[in-house]
């Protein structure tokens, strides 16, 4: 387990100072209850593809985009074990600000990718 | 042409003897003083038998103090390579006027300003950074190293790698001519075909995981080794301004990386990210490396207003003015550098709506950075002030950088900006922020910080002239680029046809030979205060009459920074234990774990170096191997157990009662 290997830190002999407050390890159930989740968010969209379900392209992409979401949220719960009082808060807070900065960079760049042509020319008098 | 047999292609991939540049004077110059420096070196070394102590002190060292020096180090050498550039470029300009072609043909010529921009931004600006970094911030929150002690020298090493990758570029084949942000088309198979490219590459993604990895490094160190009682408002500023620096390494420099992948894909395997067919979009590339552009230029400058703010409140004798909204500003700054990423190019085609937004949110990161100017100036009124080094440092650091503050505003409003983009002004007004922000405070930095690395100050004549040289080379250099830029001149031009602007280049030029005064005064200094050593020690270990606790250790500290971790009760904590009369402790030591150096570091790197370099020359052979020798490297090191050692408590009496008789000499 990754908290009694930390030797080699200098401030390990604080003792198990790095243990006290640090995040909490899972359990045989959490992690049976982790990998059954992801096998069913896993198993889904493949047979939403293999046997056409929905008959829809773009709409079969979207649905699996959200079970790759939620299979996100599993993976980060019971594998990384991540919840609001981990760490003094310190894992929440960093999840908090790199959903800021994705949400940002992805939606940012939807927006300035779909706009890159507002001021272009029509494209018969572009071809001179 | 030579013919090369078939085998010629299985053994050195695309490498020929044509790919040495033989045909270019300069270089071939170059490469010989280099061989024969190099050689002196080496010899020098090995006459003072110095290879062990360099291996096992240095090389080796998991101390985050040593590595810092060893930054530091490395941001000098390629400072050096990065200006011989700039002067390059500025002696081209000055006389490539009405026919004249000057003496850097054009592919020489893009070459050289492709890899001043790259040296500059990623082999000097954050080599010095993370330098400063890691060798203060461990020290300033009461800790005995990073929280990774063998990531650190990895780290580092990985850094090394890259510039060695672009420094080799330099003699076998060729360099990038695309820029410093390689835009595709241009940097893409179809328009750069050259090993040049692939230097840029595999340099920058061999130093990216160098640069996230230290940054994963300082943002564990910060959050969770801070001494007792440091609760986050009582952070020094400088940690603070790390802290923020290094959570947007964690968040930008993958981006990089991705980046970065996708184009090598495009160029290695013909996949069509960039390219103008099969829905490729060179736009696409352009938003991305900017996403990750822009917070690089706060990685560097955050920092830079940490070692201001030290500076300050030190030499002026107080506290610093609105610590509080010092650090709010800081983080303030944090999140915006993720919201303007767009000015970097506002005339690629985007509508009013999207301009305007990225013009406003600009324009606002101008209102926390203001409010740090009047902090350091109310630091100042009525504040006892030194004007040492550092000090003077901040002064022209504030002069300046409103300067490049105010053109970059002006450049924020996207009318404006459809006039003055691509020209020299853009080029001035990036230096004048990069120069009068980063690389003064850097300036700073070394000033404030040198006696505590090394137990000696830093000689203050040489330190003065360089400084004056340094400040007026700036405006001599830079002043006429703005004229030029205002005038329409673009960026990136090897010659020019109209004589009237000639004279604002033979001015520029003029500021480029002062700040070389100024690099080779800063080296004197150097050179002369290590001569002179003795009448500069720094026998109390505090001789600035600091505030933070890096100065309540001695110069050179100890291996273990701290003899006990030291409890805070109240920011800027070394001030405060010196109030409150702090008796240092005398006896009672026990013994100090400590993590072990190891050699893992510089071999792993040195084999993903050397991947790097057949990945460019299309070498597979050696690539394949030297992959699997980094991931067999990584293992065996995993099965490592001897990483840690006490250091007996009678060395460390040893070590502080040898304190306690310089202290009582003092």
């Amino acid at each position: 387990m990754s908290g009694s290997q930390n030797h080699a830190e200098p401030h390990a002999e604080h003792g198990d100072h790095g243990d006290a407050h640090g995040a909490p390890h899972g359990s045989l159930r959490g992690y049976v209850t982790g990998f059954v989740l992801s096998v069913i968010l896993t198993a889904i969209p493949f047979w939403l593809v293999m046997n056409d379900v929905l008959g829809h392209a773009t709409l079969t992409a979207l649905v699996i985009m959200g079970f790759a979401a939620v299979q996100i949220v599993v993976h980060m719960v019971y594998f990384l074990h991540m919840n609001s009082r981990s760490e003094g808060g310190w894992t929440m807070m960093a999840l908090i600000f790199t959903i800021i900065i994705v949400v940002i960079a992805l939606s940012g760049s939807l927006w300035v990718m779909f706009h890159l042509n507002a001021n272009m020319m029509p494209s018969d008098m572009h071809r001179m | 042409m030579t013919s090369y047999p078939e085998w010629w292609k299985l053994v050195f991939g695309r490498f020929t003897f044509e790919a040495l540049p033989l045909h270019e004077p300069i270089l071939v110059a170059t490469f010989g003083v280099v061989v024969l420096g190099g050689l002196a070196l080496l010899v020098l070394i090995t006459r003072m038998k110095a290879w062990g102590y360099l291996w096992n002190e240095w090389f080796t060292s998991v101390d985050h103090k040593k590595i810092g020096i060893m930054y530091m180090i490395l941001g000098v050498i390629m400072l050096l390579r990065g200006f011989a550039d700039a002067l390059m470029m500025r002696g081209q300009q000055a006389i490539a006027f009405a026919g004249s072609e000057g003496y850097l043909p054009p592919h020489h010529y893009d070459q050289i300003f492709t890899a001043h921009g790259v040296i500059m931004i990623f082999f000097v600006a954050m080599p010095f950074v993370t330098g400063l970094m890691n060798f203060v911030v461990p020290l300033q929150i009461g800790a005995r190293d990073v929280a990774f002690p063998f990531l650190n020298n990895f780290s580092f090493w990985m850094t090394v790698g890259g510039a060695v990758l672009v420094m080799t570029s330099l003699f076998i084949g060729e360099f990038a001519t695309t820029g410093w942000l390689a835009y595709p088309p241009l940097s893409g198979a179809a328009y750069s075909p050259g090993v040049g490219m692939d230097y840029y590459l595999w340099g920058l993604q061999v130093a990216g995981v160098g640069t996230t990895l230290s940054g994963v490094n300082l943002v564990a160190t910060i959050v969770k080794m801070r001494a007792p009682g440091m609760d986050m408002m009582k952070m020094p500023v400088f940690t603070w301004t790390s802290l923020c620096t290094n959570v947007l390494i964690v968040a930008t420099f993958p981006i990089l990386a991705a980046t970065l992948a996708l184009l090598t894909l495009d160029r290695y395997v013909g996949t069509n990210f960039f390219t103008n067919d099969l829905g490729g979009n060179p736009m696409m590339y352009v938003n991305l490396i900017w996403i990750w552009g822009h917070p690089e230029v706060y990685i560097l400058i955050l920092p830079a207003f940490g070692i201001f703010s030290e500076v300050a409140s030190t030499f002026c004798g107080k506290r610093l003015f609105g610590y509080a909204s010092m650090v709010y500003a800081t983080v303030v700054i944090t999140i915006l550098s993720y919201l303007v990423w767009l000015h970097h190019f506002f005339t690629m085609g985007s509508g009013a709506s999207v301009n305007s937004f990225f013009g406003i949110t600009t324009m606002i990161i101008s209102i926390p950075t203001g409010a740090k100017i009047f902090n350091w100036l109310f630091t100042m009124y009525r504040g006892r002030i030194r004007f040492e080094l550092p000090m003077m440092w901040l002064v022209a650091f504030m002069l300046t950088f409103v300067i490049g503050g105010m053109t970059g505003v002006m450049l924020a409003v996207p009318p404006a900006d459809f006039v003055l983009h691509n020209s020299l002004f853009l080029v001035a007004h990036f230096h004048n922020v990069i120069i009068g922000g980063v690389v003064f405070g850097i300036f700073a930095g070394i000033a404030y910080w040198f006696p505590k690395a090394f137990g000696f100050r830093l000689e203050p004549f040489w330190g003065k002239l360089s400084f004056w040289f340094w400040v007026v080379g700036f405006y001599v250099a830079f002043m006429p680029l703005y004229v030029l830029g205002l005038m329409g001149v673009t960026r990136r031009l090897n010659r020019f046809e109209d004589p009237s602007l000639q004279i604002w280049f033979v001015i520029a030029a003029i500021g480029a030979v002062l700040i070389l005064f100024g690099i080779l005064c800063f080296l004197i200094q150097i050179a002369v205060s290590i001569i002179r050593r003795d009448e500069l020690r720094d026998t109390t270990g505090d001789p600035w009459d600091g505030r933070t606790l890096e100065w309540s250790t001695s110069s050179p500290p100890p291996d273990y920074n701290f003899a006990f971790t030291p409890v805070i009760h109240d920011h800027d904590s070394w001030s405060d234990m010196k109030k409150r009369g702090y008796q240092r402790p005398l006896a009672g030591f026990r013994p100090i774990h400590m993590p072990r150096n190891t050699g893992a570091g510089v071999i792993i790197a040195g084999l993903a170096t050397l991947c790097g370099f057949a990945l460019i020359w299309h070498v597979w052979w050696l690539a394949a191997l030297t992959f699997v020798g980094v991931v067999a490297s990584v293992i065996t090191h995993s099965f490592n157990y001897d990483r840690d050692f006490h250091i007996p408590a009678e060395t460390v009496l040893r070590e502080e009662d040898s304190r306690s008789k310089l202290l009582a000499r003092a």
